[in-house]
């Protein structure tokens, strides 16, 4: 069972029904007992970084997230904020403590121009730095990204892609069993549900799961 | 570099698909909107944006049912708006599956509410719908569905809602709507030129050289249209081979 965690951050329904799309047993939870008996862990989330950790802590998470990711090194997928939150400090409204498990903070998008607006709403092309099981498969690197903050990791050999805003974004991360997209998956279409069926593999609740988005006559 | 989203925008009167005309909404187009909704996340939409036009609430039930069926087969991103008037209301309809809001008259009339979604949600999550018609000294802004003048001047507008934590604004020109004649250029472009959050282009489009002006000449982060993508089959695509091939960067 993959447990995709609801902290009342953003709408974890579209995350649900992507990994429904893939016949998989997936439930919406922030019941500790659930989260404990999962084979992997989704944090999804939009929103503030403070936010999200008071709403974490408000449901006495994390603990437990520590508990079952890093000591018991289950399978992790953290999307959007849910990347952001694996940071030592976020600095949106004021400076905040995060679940640190990657070295680094969170700061607000600076772009060279103001032609780049912010937030960084849209679908942006993502370079792929290092092989990832992650990103198996995928044809098209676009995707589907909103915020105005980013992670910025010290040790960079975690970073396994990037985009472009006027500056460098990182768009997703590796460490481990934790892996962490800034963009949205579950919102970039066949790219994104690749993301979605690549974790369900890693994280071995399924061996393989069945793609035929493009059969059913699905544009990118 | 983000690329620039072509966004067709489902316009909903008690539950049917209908056609938008100097925001009159008259001509119904599909009874059943789940049909017009598949396709559009089929085809290569990066964005949808679904908007409840009833003059009543009495029919808002299959508004959600329209919204909910579309979320539970879409994975671009969907914006939600029409008859937001409470936080509750908003939360309402990104629970029944969409990643955004629209937001127009209640945020006119209390500015407050802007910084209260934003506040709750995140600016991201909040599309400001600003309505705009030309009377005699300029632009000024319309709410309730473009029935009712204000004496704010549409740019000013624009900019309170970017300080007022609007993460973006869906411009729409009601002399332009359904006019067939493109985008309203000269207002598109006074408000891209003047706020720095994302701005999505709406009302005239009848060709696709219109969404390729929207963006060189409006400046427009976004561009959406109505009317036209019923009335062809694979439009979104085509719209999408148009903008390519005009040079323009699309997914």
């Amino acid at each position: 069972m993959i447990a995709v965690i609801d902290y009342d951050a953003g709408n974890v329904g579209s995350v649900v029904n992507a990994f429904r799309r893939f016949d998989v047993d997936v439930i919406v939870t922030k019941e500790p007992k659930d989260i404990k008996k999962a084979t992997a862990i989704v944090l999804p989330g939009v929103g503030s970084f403070n936010d999200g950790m008071e709403k974490l802590k408000k449901r006495k998470l994390i603990d437990m997230l520590n508990k079952e990711i890093i000591e018991k090194e289950k399978p992790f997928l953290g999307i959007c904020l849910g990347l952001q939150l694996l940071a030592e400090i976020g600095t949106e409204h004021g400076v905040h403590r995060g679940l640190g498990w990657i070295n680094g903070k969170v700061v607000k998008l600076n772009p060279s121009s103001p032609t780049y607006r912010i937030p960084h709403i849209g679908w942006n092309d993502v370079r792929l730095l290092k092989n990832s099981e992650l990103f198996k498969d995928i044809e098209r690197f676009v995707f589907y990204f909103v915020h105005s903050y980013h992670f910025i990791p010290e040790d960079e050999s975690v970073i396994t892609s990037i985009t472009w805003h006027g500056e460098k974004i990182v768009a997703s991360i590796e460490k481990n069993n934790i892996y962490a997209v800034q963009f949205h998956p579950e919102k970039s279409q066949i790219s994104g549900l690749r993301i979605i069926k690549n974790f369900i593999e890693i994280s071995g609740e399924k061996e393989r799961c069945e793609f035929n988005l493009d059969k059913e006559g699905w544009a990118w | 570099m983000v690329k620039i989203r072509l966004i067709p925008v489902l316009i909903l009167r008690d539950g049917m698909v209908v056609q938008s005309v100097n925001f009159r909404h008259t001509n119904i187009i599909h009874r059943d909107p789940i049909f017009a909704l598949k396709f559009f996340n089929r085809w290569e939409s990066d964005e949808i944006i679904i908007l409840d036009v009833s003059r009543d609430r009495k029919n808002r039930d299959k508004f959600y049912n329209a919204l909910k069926e579309l979320s539970q087969e879409c994975y671009v991103p969907i914006a939600a708006g029409g008859w937001i008037t409470t936080v509750d209301e908003a939360r309402r309809l990104l629970r029944l599956g969409a990643d955004k809001v629209v937001i127009n008259t209640k945020a006119f009339r209390n500015p407050d509410f802007i910084k209260e979604c934003s506040k709750v949600f995140g600016s991201q999550c909040i599309v400001v719908s600003i309505d705009s018609k030309k009377v005699q000294n300029g632009e000024k802004v319309y709410i309730d569905r473009g029935m009712e003048p204000t004496m704010m001047n549409t740019v000013d507008w624009a900019k309170k809602v970017e300080t007022l934590g609007a993460g973006e604004i869906f411009l729409n020109s009601i002399d332009h709507d359904g006019s067939r004649r493109g985008y309203n250029l000269p207002l598109i472009k006074s408000v891209t030129s003047k706020v720095n959050i994302p701005v999505i282009a709406m009302g005239g489009v009848a060709e696709w050289q219109h969404l390729v002006d929207g963006v060189r000449i409006g400046g427009a982060d976004a561009v959406a249209a109505a009317n036209i993508f019923h009335y062809s089959e694979q439009s979104v695509k085509k719209a999408k081979k148009y903008l390519k091939a005009a040079g323009i960067d699309v997914r």
